[in-house]
């Protein structure tokens, strides 16, 4: 089960990359420890997470080409 | 229609289809609050003005600044050191004179800014801190007013609006729904910290007021509920639907009264080491006019400092008149150091981080010891 995770802003500095692929994460929750695992800077950051361009707050279950997007706020102008 | 000259002016809207005179009725008869004039606020006004908003408020307590001007374009080189707010009017007041524009030269507060939001149909946000944001946010999720989000950051820029179905009692959703806490200053850069090219608050502020125009014409479908994000490098365009929640609503303060009780600058803070400074940068800082230096010491203390130019307000006061600090560079000090220290923590409070403050270590009796050696 392979899916996309998308990185805008300072997280796509802090992982590296603006998109990562990942293989056989069966949920949100899962997935996001395992981010925080390899990236520990992410767990210090605030962001909001979508799946397939809806929001989520609270774990979400994931299918086979989930994108999940991890979106920091911004306070330019 | 005033005249004939108003239907010339905008012949050119007026004749697409969906929009017509009555496009252009709905949009004289419409209020906008555009808070701040910055990057965003610019074009987010010149057009608004240009397409015949009726009324315009303009809420900024900022002054204009050289690294402005690359990307708030409203404002020339002769305007540096004016009031944002008031410059903007008068030059908006030349694109187009049929409107009303009014300025609001301070920055908003809790104190303000239920009182300006209540005469506006629609807010635009074109601040650049999280505490304001947060402040516009609430008020306008308990004056159920829509908000017109947007903001920057390097190379990627977001729009959204909020609270578009508040007044029909619906649920709708608002900026904490997608970030319920405000990060603290120090753990997001704003752009004087982390840079911005002037065309994308361009791009931003101009969806800001398209979005807007949208909603007072009924034309095709805005981001309501909707974050959109945009990327200048890549052109990439991603929107995420966003969803009202409960547990968010909690957050925000339930009552007027509430709101004014809330320390949003302090939501926002935290203990931020103060950048110290030693007598030797000072000395190069201060030989810069780009920047503000600050005497934090009573008025009668010595030794006295006349080798260059500076303000003096004494800590017990810096609260209260730091207005007077027009650049974005502050440098503080003291006799020894710690009340500078304390000034510039003070500072953060009220400004965020929207001035890079530094506290001279050791007090002017080190840069004066510094200078005799030299």
């Amino acid at each position: 089960m392979k899916m996309k995770i998308l990185l805008f802003g300072q997280l796509a500095e802090t992982v590296g990359s603006k998109e990562l692929e990942v293989e056989g994460r069966v949920d949100t929750a899962s997935l996001i420890a395992e981010l925080h695992q390899q990236f520990p800077a992410l767990a210090q950051s605030k962001y909001v997470i979508a799946v397939n361009q809806e929001m989520i707050a609270g774990n979400t279950i994931l299918s086979e080409n989930s994108i999940v997007a991890l979106l920091p706020p911004f306070s330019g102008g | 229609m005033q005249n004939n000259s108003s239907y010339e002016r905008y012949q050119r809207q007026m004749i697409l289809p969906g929009f017509g005179e009555k496009g252009q009725q709905q949009l004289i008869a419409a209020s906008v609050l555009v808070i701040g004039a910055g990057g965003l606020g610019c074009p987010a006004l010149q057009y608004l003005a240009a397409a015949g908003v009726g009324t315009i408020g303009i809420v900024d307590g900022d002054t204009v600044s050289l690294d402005n001007l690359h990307r708030q374009v409203l404002f020339s080189t002769n305007d540096i050191g004016k009031n944002k707010a008031v410059t903007a009017a008068t030059h908006l007041k030349k694109i187009n004179p049929e409107i009303t524009i009014t300025s609001f030269p301070e920055y908003a507060t809790t104190e303000n800014l239920l009182t300006l939001l209540s005469s506006f149909d629609i807010i635009i946000d074109g601040t650049d801190n999280f505490a304001t944001r947060y402040m516009i946010n609430d008020a306008c999720v308990l004056m159920k007013k829509v908000l017109v989000y947007g903001a920057v950051s390097r190379f990627e820029g977001q729009v959204a609006v909020f609270n578009y179905s508040l007044e029909k009692e619906e649920q709708s959703s608002n900026y904490r729904d997608l970030f319920p806490e405000p990060p603290k200053e120090n753990e997001i850069l704003n752009c004087a910290d982390a840079g911005v090219l002037g065309v994308l608050p361009g791009m931003i502020g101009s969806m800001q007021a398209s979005e807007t125009i949208k909603l007072i014409t009924g034309l095709g479908t805005s981001l309501i509920n909707q974050l959109l994000t945009y990327n200048i490098l890549t052109n990439q365009l991603y929107t995420l639907r966003i969803t009202a929640r409960k547990d968010t609503a909690l957050l925000i303060p339930q009552t007027e009264e509430a709101f004014r009780k809330t320390d949003y600058a302090w939501l926002c803070t935290s203990p931020v080491p103060v950048n110290e400074i030693d007598a030797y940068a000072f000395d190069q800082l201060i030989q810069q006019d780009n920047i503000d230096v600050v005497d934090v010491r009573e008025l009668h203390e010595t030794p006295i400092v006349d080798e260059f130019q500076h303000h003096n307000i004494p800590l017990v006061k810096i609260k209260t008149e730091y207005g007077q600090l027009k650049n974005d560079t502050v440098v503080v000090f003291c006799q020894s150091g710690k009340r500078s220290q304390q000034a510039v923590q003070l500072l953060s409070e009220q400004l965020g981080n929207a001035k890079t403050m530094y506290s001279l270590q050791g007090g002017i009796v080190a840069w004066k010891n510094f200078r005799q050696k030299k």
